[in-house]
């Protein structure tokens, strides 16, 4: 499937306009990681709600630039009610999306609008600081299961 | 004649290209480019000399050594110092950190600095260690509404336990520019130590330390058309003499033996332990050979030539524009598109090969001030012209929802 130009601009300003996953949680049974980088201000939390290693619920909170906004916004739409496995697929394929290696489009379904991310190197950050936080997450929380 | 053409001719970097357009660099802020005088100087030292600077035994040392000596003499000239009271360093963080360092053993619980809001992290984290490692007091002074720092604000900051004052000459963000000869008139015969963070405005106005009469000043030669690695630690002879070096090591030592015993070579040489940053020292007397035989006062005219037309053009032409600092006469503009994340902005304006900054801009106590977090930021140099400036407006102008650059 190719999306235009248009179809993709549009996927990233509705996810920057009106995020649907963007909520402050206060609950510590959810597991947080907060996102920030050194280059540009975004400043992020990073909420799952984790049961038997399937992600139940997935929301951000704080502020950052239409890029880095739309992708988390987009991850966690996509990862809510699947497993880490899945999860940890995504991750992949949206790297080699950013690395412009050959990957699963279908399997990216709306987070192929981020396929231009590679032509303006600086935003690759943006893209990924959502779907870096959360391998960080998955991976912390499944090394402290083995313990 | 200040001829912005001919100057152009002088920066390779100009006519590189950055996303198939002309690069129109707008972040002098962060730093400048080079002149090609100065990249020759380091080829120079490369090709030509290639020892270290131990003074000695050989004559491509002996040259080295006299180089770096050049330097330090331009330098001092430039700033209206004594050779010796200049120190190399890294740069102004480097600095600043040195400095933090060496003044500790004048310093106890309770002692207060005064800073502002408008510091940079290089002129406020050093402090902050100190802080905690020491339990001392810091104290911003109060900024006017257009973020200015008068001596009546800092008089009310000040107290028997004031200790140290540490303030950008000209600040990275908004340009404002502090008044060195009130505040060191203000702070006459007290035992404060006043430090002048001149980052910025070494680049674009006339340093004067001995009008200025602050004990120490410090600066970066890589935003003054100079190379990286290199800053200037300056410092008052009576003030330098006092201090310990917060180095340790080669070049900086006089003798010393298996117990411990030390003693060190004379100010400045005891605070310049190491093998310094010799290509890059020496190349930084070409830049300021360069910048004199442009004119400092040239060159600031011409910036604000070009910043007074940018915010007009901004005005008139681009509705959603929001001008932060447009009452301060400086070399920066400090702008948002309402309701667009400044770094959608300068993502935008990179496709149009244009190179500007957003964010906080390493100020990160200044929203306290300005109410706004991220914001863009415009800094000119001597080789901008308007016809740079008229490309960025029209580009904003035409900027939509501003994620065309990531369409493209
Ligand atoms: C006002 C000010 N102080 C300090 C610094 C730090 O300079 P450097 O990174 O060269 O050490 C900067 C550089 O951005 C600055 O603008």
């Amino acid at each position: 499937m190719v999306f235009s130009n248009d179809v993709l601009r549009q996927i990233i300003v509705s996810h920057y306009s009106a995020p649907a996953f963007k909520k402050a949680i206060d609950d510590p049974t959810f597991l947080k990681i907060h996102l920030s980088s050194q280059n540009c201000i975004d400043d992020f939390n990073l909420y799952l709600k984790v049961d038997n290693n399937v992600i139940k619920e997935a929301y951000f909170s704080g502020v950052g630039c239409a890029i880095s906004t739309a992708s988390i916004d987009i991850m966690c739409q996509m990862i809510t009610g699947q497993s880490y496995e899945y999860a940890k697929k995504l991750i992949d394929e949206f790297h080699k999306m950013m690395r412009e290696e050959s990957f699963d489009q279908a399997f990216l379904e709306e987070a192929i609008a981020f396929i231009n991310t590679s032509k303006q190197p600086s935003r690759i950050k943006c893209a990924t600081i959502g779907w870096d936080g959360l391998s960080v997450l998955i991976n912390k929380d499944q090394s402290d299961k083995k313990e | 004649m200040f001829d912005v053409k001919r100057i152009r001719e002088d920066f390779p970097l100009l006519k590189t290209k950055m996303q198939g357009h002309p690069l129109i660099y707008f972040d002098n802020g962060a730093t400048s480019l080079k002149p090609q005088v100065v990249i020759q100087a380091i080829n120079d030292y490369y090709t030509k000399l290639g020892s270290n600077s131990h003074r000695a035994d050989y004559d491509l040392s002996y040259y080295t050594s006299e180089a770096i000596e050049a330097t330090r003499k331009e330098v001092a000239s430039f700033i209206n110092a004594r050779p010796e009271e200049i120190i190399f360093t890294s740069g102004t963080t480097a600095a600043i950190n040195g400095l933090a360092i060496m003044l500790k053993k004048f310093l106890k619980k309770g002692d207060e600095i005064i800073l502002s809001y408008h510091e940079h992290a290089a002129n406020t984290l050093p402090w902050f260690a100190l802080q905690q490692e020491l339990g001392l007091v810091i104290k911003y002074v109060e900024l006017t509404k257009n973020g200015e720092i008068t001596t009546d604000n800092l008089r009310r900051l000040i107290t028997k336990q004031t200790r140290i004052i540490s303030l950008a000459l000209i600040s990275n963000v908004m340009g404002v520019v502090s008044k060195p000869q009130k505040i060191s008139n203000l702070i006459k015969d007290q035992n404060i130590i006043y430090i002048i963070d001149a980052a910025q405005a070494a680049p674009h106005e006339k340093i004067d330390v001995k009008a200025f009469d602050c004990d120490f000043l410090v600066f970066s030669a890589h935003k003054m058309l100079g190379p990286t690695g290199v800053g200037v630690l300056y410092g008052k002879m009576e003030q330098l003499e006092s201090l310990d070096p917060y180095l340790y090591g080669g070049s900086m030592n006089d003798k010393y033996d298996k117990t411990g015993k030390m003693s060190y070579l004379n100010v400045p040489t005891k605070f310049e332990a190491g093998t310094p940053n010799i290509s890059n020292i020496i190349a930084f007397k070409a830049a300021i050979m360069y910048l004199k035989s442009i004119g400092m006062e040239q060159i600031r005219e011409h910036e604000l030539m070009l910043r007074e037309y940018v915010i007009q053009q901004l005005i008139k032409e681009v509705p959603k524009i929001i001008i932060y600092n447009k009452e301060i006469e400086s070399n920066t503009v400090i702008f948002n598109i309402d309701g667009v994340f400044a770094q959608d902005v300068a993502t935008y304006l990179n496709s149009y090969g244009i190179a500007i900054r957003s964010g906080e801009h390493c100020a990160k106590l200044l929203h306290y001030y300005l109410g706004v977090g991220s914001t863009l930021r415009l800094s000119f140099y001597l080789y901008n012209t308007k016809e740079e400036v008229d490309v960025l407006v029209a580009a904003l102008k035409a900027g939509g929802d501003f994620l065309d650059g990531f369409f493209k």
